[in-house]
């Protein structure tokens, strides 16, 4: 038994040279197959006497199996090693970029207009749009203002011929829609709309989101509470809101609306003119006449109109400090709204 | 409209101070937009005299004074011009401080000692600009601060008025909406009749009767006209923006401002016979005060004598009738002219003035009376003169019909009551006649509103009076009426999601464009010119989104951005024959890497493939049969050009910029571009469901030799319709050309896939498909299978 004492130490020490799962195969092949020196041992049980035969055996079995656990333990380090080499081989360098398309993004004017009509929207207005060429009729008489009305003035208007203009607001939208059906409504129309005035705070077009409610009940108090609520839901800020008379033809009572200056807080700044107010948007309660030109008894309905600049919004909500570069569209600029 | 607070406070005077003056205003709907003092900040100026001027000894334009303040006189080295013994002028004593902090000490100018300075208008803020020392009225009281004589501690108020207020456009206007916001009584001085002295009168025939129902005129003889105006009127019109020109037009002017009644004074000897209030004839012609001679259109509105016209009538006076320093006898005139049949008229000559300013928005018909009265008690306390008596013609007058206001209403309105008294003492204060009828009130407007007719402009005075901040705010309340959305319709922001998710910006560019551009990029196509363009680069409205997107990549790629994804959504505007179109339209241009630069990518640039998938991308959803056709276009790649087709109508166009128009433009690498119908985008098809087939899909590959010219498209139509209801999927997985076979052709590289939904297909089902593509393609376009 000598000999298995030192077949033992041999295999121990080839299991432990081996440097990888094929090497220690080939040792377990050796001797623990089926040709292998402790199954020969094994197989030469036979000759011993049934006295001997047990105890032979189970030194054997021992030593066996003893060499089984070395190989599968060696195989497992092997293994393993072999799986962190190659993993160690695969890293990358995770901070580098990712491949493809970068995200583009909207411009300003878009971004503000969704979120003026989300706003809407959510409290069941419909957004309509309308044409950009528009006849003299809606743009103008059916909103009571009539040739020669002096508020024409404030209205730089371009003209495509004696009758057709570019609409200098989107309020013939609603025209449009009141004509063609019936009250109660709630619509807000954002649009491009075009003065004839290009200088430092003017461009020549611009955009309007234009909002007109109209139903049997609806009065100045009304009007204030909702636009309170959209003013400082776009700001997100409860701001101080007031309302100051104006004039527009088509509105009356009208109104401009103020808010407190966001720049400054209302501690007055250059933006606000040292006022701490901003004059945000022009609204008021539907004239009779309007409703008249479009068939809507204004005796029975009762609504309210708003509009709202929207390059205004925008540029007091993100501090853009410069109404040009909407329309500049360089891509340094739009690139800042994603 | 500027005035002054003084002025007003000469009226009516609330007990608070400038600030909360203008809020008031403001918060009434009288924007105040500028407050400006109406002399720089100084102190220690008085009023002095010059005794005697010597020249000085070692200077030329220098003189050195000696000056009294009454008290005491002092020596002072002056360089102005009008520096002379005898005349009043403003002294800064030693220790005044002129405006800018300016301290005024003992000085040696060229060696002669000075106590003090003699200031001129600029010096004290008076003035943007003076020339030589402010002259005072020979009365002036040495030593007298020039502050408060002057009356200096005032404001110059502005107004920004909306064109409604017109009554506005005086200081009694202004004054009577001061009163009645602060609760106060507004008193105005009876009507003072000037009792005439000569019994002159210049025969006066309004024929023109509608335009000018009232028309009031009065001769004064032997006025002095060259004698200078008062201080006192002289800073009363200074501060409300005007200069004093004479007397006689500084006294209208003061009534302009004043009452706001525009007035007109002709010299009575240059007047033939009488006052003819007509429309203008054919051929008439006018030079004007300003100067410039214009060609009177017929029917305007002309004030005349019996031989030539001498005013346009509630615009500007003729310069040939107009008063001089030489006039002796004038013509005074205070009329009404009517707002509807003056509206316009001046700024269709390019003309607008204080007057036609007023006229056109309504001016108190009631006032002319009083403003001619006042005016020539003021005429004559300055120039002398004799006053005959008035002549009054009057046509149709202005009616103020009664307006019924409804207590109810108020409610409903405004969103809640207002006490009786309340609205009865807003109405009354703004000067309308108020009588109490069964549920509310008969209101009647006075002569100075044009803005008051119906019963909503009632409420609105309520609103404006009462304050619209004080009205109640009610928080959003509505019954829910839930528009129903079409799922077959989705909206542009979901489009222009998609297209940012693939990495394009947007752009806004205006819609009027350079012809130019648009000659470039027109597909034949007129556009529509704007009659008043703001420059001839943005003159013509465009027909394709091209041209802006274009000029946007100019701008950027100028500004070394070479890698450009843009898209725009908005109409184009096309002539046709059923009329003018605005058609809602989609654009996208793409030029530059493929993908961003980085150290993944390898340079590669864009190509008209990857512009079309973008464009695939949203029209994947669509309804209808979409399909691509090679097609020619004038700003186009020719062989790189595509429409696009939507149930057979053409819908928009894809292609490459044409290389010409690329390098004209300057852009380094191709640009790619398509524009499409918006309409086809938003429609999409509604999902139905379709079993999932639980059966193996066969897939055969085929290698097709085609005709090189041959299109793609038609190839695989021509599967789809041979292969049997059972093919489920067609690709088209390589295109070679070159080495190996026929340079006529080109090999095609096809994989079908067939499935049954209900059983396994078997070997012959599938190959008698193939079989069928493969017949089909040879009969069709000579296709060969490739070995």
């Amino acid at each position: 038994m000598e000999n298995l004492e030192g077949l033992a130490a041999e295999a121990a020490a080839k299991i432990s040279a081996a440097i990888d799962a094929q090497t220690l195969d080939q040792v377990r092949v050796e001797y623990l197959g089926k040709k292998g020196h402790i199954t020969a041992l094994l197989k030469g049980l036979g000759s011993l006497s049934a006295d001997e035969r047990p105890a032979a055996g189970a030194e054997i079995n021992r030593v066996k199996e003893a060499l089984s656990d070395q190989i599968s333990e060696s195989k497992q380090r092997l293994d393993q090693a072999a799986v962190d080499a190659r993993l160690e081989a695969e890293k990358i360098d995770v901070t580098l970029s990712g491949r493809g398309q970068h995200a583009g993004g909207l411009h300003p004017v878009t971004r503000t207009i969704e979120r003026i009509s989300a706003f809407f929207e959510s409290i069941g207005f419909e957004v309509v749009e309308g044409p950009e060429i528009e006849d003299d009729y809606h743009n103008f008489e059916a909103l009571n203002i009539p040739a020669h009305h002096p508020a024409r003035a404030m209205h730089d208007t371009f003209y495509v011929d004696e009758s057709t203009v570019l609409r200098t607001h989107t309020s013939p939208v609603q025209v449009r829609v009141m004509e063609s059906s019936e009250p109660p409504m709630k619509l807000i129309c954002p649009g491009r709309v075009y003065r004839c005035d290009s200088d430092l705070t003017h461009t020549p077009m611009f955009h309007q989101v234009e909002g007109l409610l109209i139903s049997e009940n609806s009065s100045f108090a009304d009007l204030k509470g909702m636009l309170e609520s959209f003013l400082r839901s776009f700001f997100e800020k409860e701001l101080s809101v007031r309302f100051r008379p104006s004039y527009f033809p088509f509105t009356e009572p009208s109104a401009e609306v103020d808010i407190q200056c966001v720049m400054c807080g209302g501690e007055g700044c250059r933006v606000c003119s040292h006022t701490g107010w901003i004059e945000i948007l022009g609204c008021g309660m539907v004239h009779p006449s309007v409703f008249e030109a479009s068939n809507i008894d204004a005796e029975r309905f009762t609504g309210f109109a708003f509009g709202l600049g929207v390059e205004r919004l925008a540029m007091l909500r993100y501090g853009v400090n410069d109404l040009r570069l909407f329309f500049e569209n360089d891509l340094r600029f739009l690139g800042q709204f994603k | 409209m500027k005035f002054s607070e003084q002025w007003l406070r000469e009226w009516v005077s609330p007990d608070v101070d400038t600030e909360q003056l203008a809020a008031r205003l403001t918060m009434a709907g009288l924007e105040v937009d500028a407050i400006d003092p109406v002399a720089g900040v100084f102190s220690g100026v008085v009023v002095a005299e010059i005794i005697a001027a010597e020249p000085h000894p070692d200077a030329e334009k220098l003189q050195v004074c000696r000056v009294s303040n009454g008290a005491e006189e002092v020596q002072i080295v002056c360089g102005a011009a009008n520096a002379r013994p005898g005349i009043k002028i403003p002294l800064a004593t030693l220790g005044a401080v002129l405006p800018g902090d300016f301290k005024i000490k003992k000085a040696k100018l060229r060696g002669v000692e000075s106590f003090g300075m003699l200031c001129a208008e600029q010096e004290l803020g008076l003035a943007e600009k003076s020339d030589g020392l402010m002259e005072l009225p020979a009365d002036a009281p040495l030593g007298e601060d020039i502050r408060s004589y002057l009356n200096l501690d005032d404001a110059v108020i502005e107004l920004g008025l909306t064109p409604n207020r017109a009554d506005c456009l005086s200081v009694r206007g202004i004054a009577r909406e001061a009163a009645v916001l602060s609760e106060l009584p507004f008193v105005e001085a009876p009507l003072a009749e000037f009792a005439s002295t000569i019994t002159d009168v210049l025969p006066i025939t309004v024929s023109a009767t509608e335009d000018c129902p009232r028309y009031i005129g009065r001769v004064i003889r032997n006025v002095d006209v060259s004698k200078p105006s008062p201080l006192w009127l002289q800073e009363k019109l200074r501060r409300c923006g005007l200069r004093s020109i004479d007397a006689v037009v500084d006294v209208t002017n003061f009534i302009l401002l004043e009452l706001g009644q525009p007035m007109h004074a002709f010299d009575l000897d240059k007047i033939q016979s009488g006052i003819v209030v007509r429309h203008a004839q054919a051929n008439e012609v006018l030079t004007l005060l300003d100067g410039q001679t214009i060609e009177i259109r017929e029917g305007s509105l002309l004030i005349a004598d019996e031989t030539k016209p001498l005013a346009l009538a509630g615009i500007m006076g003729g310069e040939p009738s107009s008063v001089t320093n030489a006039s002796q006898h004038l013509f005074l005139e205070a009329a009404f002219f009517a707002p509807d049949k003056i509206a316009g008229r001046a700024r269709s000559y390019g003309l607008h003035t204080d007057s036609s300013h007023r006229f056109e928005r309504g001016v108190d018909f009631e006032l002319p009376q009083r403003a001619i009265e006042r005016a020539t008690a003021l005429i004559i306390e300055i120039c002398g003169g004799e006053a005959g008596p008035i002549s009054c013609i009057d046509g149709l007058m202005p009616a103020r019909e009664p307006i019924t206001l409804r207590e109810k209403r108020i409610e409903k309105l405004l969103g809640m009551a207002i006490a009786a008294d309340v609205v009865e003492s807003i109405l009354r204060g703004l000067g309308m006649a108020v009588s109490v009828v069964e549920g509310g009130w008969s209101v009647t407007a006075p002569s100075w509103r044009f803005d008051i007719s119906i019963e909503v402009d009632l409420l609105e005075e309520l609103a404006r009076v009462y304050g619209y901040n004080r009205l109640p705010v009610t928080p959003i309340h509505d019954s829910l009426t839930i528009q129903a959305a079409p799922e077959s319709l989705r909206g542009m922001p979901q489009l222009r999601q998609q297209l940012v998710a693939r990495g394009y910006q947007e752009a806004i560019t205006y819609s009027f464009i350079d012809p130019a551009m648009h000659q470039a990029m027109a597909e034949g196509e007129e556009g529509v010119e704007l009659l008043n363009p703001i420059s001839a680069d943005m003159s013509i409205m465009r027909t394709s989104l091209l041209p802006g997107l274009i000029k946007t990549a100019m701008h950027n790629a100028k500004r070394q951005q070479a890698r450009i994804r843009l898209f725009e959504s908005g109409l184009r505007f096309l002539k046709s024959d059923t009329g003018l179109k605005q058609v809602p339209t989609l654009a996208a241009l793409l030029t530059g890497r493929r993908e961003p630069e980085s150290w993944s990518e390898s340079g590669e640039l864009v190509d008209f493939y990857d512009l079309k998938a973008d464009l695939e991308s949203l029209l994947s959803v669509s309804a209808s049969t979409i399909s691509f056709a090679a097609a020619k276009n004038v700003a186009l790649h020719p062989g790189q050009t595509a429409d696009v087709y939507c149930d057979g109508q053409r819908i928009g166009r894809i292609g490459a910029l044409h290389p010409s128009l690329q390098a004209k433009w300057d852009f380094v690498n191709p640009v790619y571009l398509f524009e499409v119908d918006q309409q086809p985008l938003l429609e999409r098809k509604v999902p139905v469901f379709s079993e999932l087939s639980r059966y193996p899909e066969v897939r055969r590959d085929l290698a097709l030799l085609v005709d090189r010219q041959l299109a793609a498209e038609d190839v695989l139509q021509t599967v789809r319709k041979s292969a049997g209801e059972y093919l489920s999927d067609l690709k088209l997985f390589d295109i070679y050309q070159g080495k190996g076979i026929d340079p006529e052709r080109k090999s095609l590289a096809l994989g079908l896939t067939f499935r049954h939904s209900s059983r396994t297909l078997n070997e012959e089902e599938v190959s008698q498909s193939v079989e069928a593509v493969v017949q089909a393609l040879q009969e069709a376009f000579g296709a060969s299978l490739r070995n």
